[in-house]
């Protein structure tokens, strides 16, 4: 489980994290969501440790990120994976050494049971093995975001990080990233914490929603919560398009 | 009391909204809008104490103990065949011409019955070992080189690559840039001797074929007089413009904050900042070791 109590975080003049409390549980997809600007991305970055917090702690089953040494910390990082929003895959490297290069610096494995490891992670996330020499240019931005999460879980990970993994993908190639985060994080038994503006997501992936607004915690729920819930910043964020406010209508009426 | 107003910082202030804004935020900051007067200097001498600062600040994070020595290796000799033997064929096209444009300009100089082709030769010699190849060749390779590193690691930065290492647990300057370095520094010494072989080859071609010079008396003029020191300096020279070249175009990559345009605008500064540094450690080191 992650806890983080408290956190802030501010850029010069700038307060983007104003004291934010949440948990997220193992085995579960916390989704994140709210307007661009509203500290999603530097929430993520400063529970990855990307950023140092101004005030505040995060704690990983009990370990306060802060408070580690230098070699805890690395072991920490060790149990992370992080999907980016731009999939971040190294272009002089092909998928498999992609895939491969946490391997290499942190698993103690045979040369044999490393290309094994790639091979499984690769196929799960449904690529074919005659784009495993491929470069990240060479594939579409759906097949590079799967890349990304096979590489964001080689090392199999307790905590996955996805930062708006669905942003640019069409809505087809959008349900089968959700549904492969969903599936490997029920598989796996990891905390998957997901930024997202996508309202797909919310409703087919969304075991824990937060709704983030100017830096604060505005909500927090299940997916079937969202539906239900009056709570006016719930409603301006996610009913704001007709589809959602026809389905809410549709929902109160059944 | 246009003196007491140039000193103390006051002239020409425009009271525009950029200044008050940047005031607080940014020390070093000097409006555009006001003539240059002290604080302008000031400013300056501030911005690059504190650019000289961030530099050895990087140099300490990239010099971190590899902790996996064999994926560093791994890396460096792909660096190798990258900034290496991609530079070979440029080195060579230029020091054959550079040669020869020495040869042609020296024998037309120089064209007196007294004077020996061999002394035409010893110029040329002097020419290429001493200045030429070492320094021009490593501005040429400050430019393709250097903005190549710059670019590669702005991408990387703005393309949230370095962030992704980071994540694994993997230190991305060292890991990175020490490669980099590494492959600079062991491969532009072989190309500033290839330089000067090549040059040398260059020189002596270019007499014979416009038919500017004796071509054995030429030829023996490379060999007299020879102070073998002169290669030591000259590769001293490129070993040190290998490290500046390095460091100095990762510097700037790995710092880049934005976009597409922010990695074009580092590369180009950072092409600059090893222009000046290279010219400025070619005199330093000139003056230590020849004098």
């Amino acid at each position: 489980m992650i806890q983080v109590r408290g956190i802030h975080k501010s850029f010069g003049e700038q307060h983007v994290l104003r004291g934010i409390d949440v948990d997220f549980h193992e085995g579960q997809c916390n989704l994140i969501i709210g307007l661009s600007g509203s500290g999603k991305t530097v929430f993520l970055k400063s529970v990855l440790g990307l950023h140092a917090l101004d005030q505040g702690t995060i704690s990983f089953d009990g370990r306060v990120l802060g408070e580690m040494g230098k070699k805890e910390v690395k072991a920490l990082r060790q149990e992370m994976g992080m999907v980016f929003q731009g999939s971040a895959l190294f272009n002089s490297l092909t998928i498999a050494e992609n895939v491969r290069l946490p391997l290499d610096f942190f698993a103690s494995m045979t040369e044999a049971e490393k290309d094994e490891r790639v091979r499984f992670c690769l196929e799960r996330v449904r690529i074919e093995p005659d784009s495993f020499s491929k470069t990240p240019a060479e594939l579409s931005g759906g097949m590079q975001k799967r890349v990304a999460i096979a590489r964001a879980i080689v090392l199999n990970p307790k905590y996955l990080f996805c930062d708006e993994p669905n942003s640019g993908l069409d809505p087809e190639t959008a349900i089968v990233i959700d549904q492969l985060i969903h599936e490997i994080t029920h598989e796996f038994g990891m905390t998957t914490v997901i930024n997202t503006h996508d309202m797909n997501s919310v409703l087919e992936i969304g075991d824990h929603v937060i709704l983030m607004e100017n830096g604060i915690k505005a909500w927090e729920g299940t997916m079937e919560e969202v539906l239900d819930s009056d709570d006016s910043a719930v409603v301006d964020y996610v009913f704001r398009s007709n589809l959602f406010k026809k389905l809410r209508a549709a929902l109160k009426k059944a | 009391m246009g003196a007491v107003a140039f000193l103390s910082g006051t002239t020409g202030t425009c009271g525009c909204e950029n200044e008050e804004k940047e005031a607080g935020a940014n020390p070093g900051y000097f409006c555009p809008h006001k003539a240059p007067n002290l604080a302008y200097f000031r400013g300056m001498i501030y911005r690059f104490l504190d650019g000289l600062g961030h530099y050895f600040r990087f140099l300490g994070e990239v010099f971190h103990k590899p902790e996996h020595g064999r994926e560093y290796l791994k890396s460096f000799f792909r660096e190798i065949e990258l900034l290496g033997f991609s530079s070979i064929a440029l080195v060579a096209f230029i020091s054959v011409f550079m040669g020869a444009v020495l040869t042609i300009q020296t024998a037309i100089n120089l064209d007196d019955p007294f004077v020996p082709d061999s002394y035409i030769a010893i110029a040329v010699r002097e020419g290429i070992v001493l200045e030429f190849a070492p320094t021009i060749v490593s501005l040429i390779l400050a430019g393709k080189v250097g903005s190549n590193i710059a670019s590669t690691l702005g991408t990387m930065r703005v393309t949230e690559q370095m962030d992704a290492l980071r994540v694994m647990g993997i230190n991305p300057a060292s890991y990175l840039v020490l490669p980099k370095l590494f492959a600079c520094l062991l491969f532009n010494p072989i190309l500033i001797v290839f330089s000067m072989a090549l040059g040398l080859v260059g020189g002596y071609y270019a007499g014979d074929l416009l038919n500017l010079v004796n071509t054995e008396v030429f030829l023996s003029g490379y060999f007299i007089e020879f102070n073998p020191f002169y290669i030591v300096y000259s590769l001293t020279k490129a070993t040190v413009f290998a490290f500046i070249i390095a460091t100095v175009s990762a510097y700037f990559g790995y710092n880049v904050e934005g976009g597409a345009v922010e990695v074009g605008k580092a590369s180009t500064k950072s092409v600059v900042a090893m222009s000046f540094t290279i010219i400025l450690f070619n005199y330093i080191l000139t003056d230590l070791l020849l004098q």
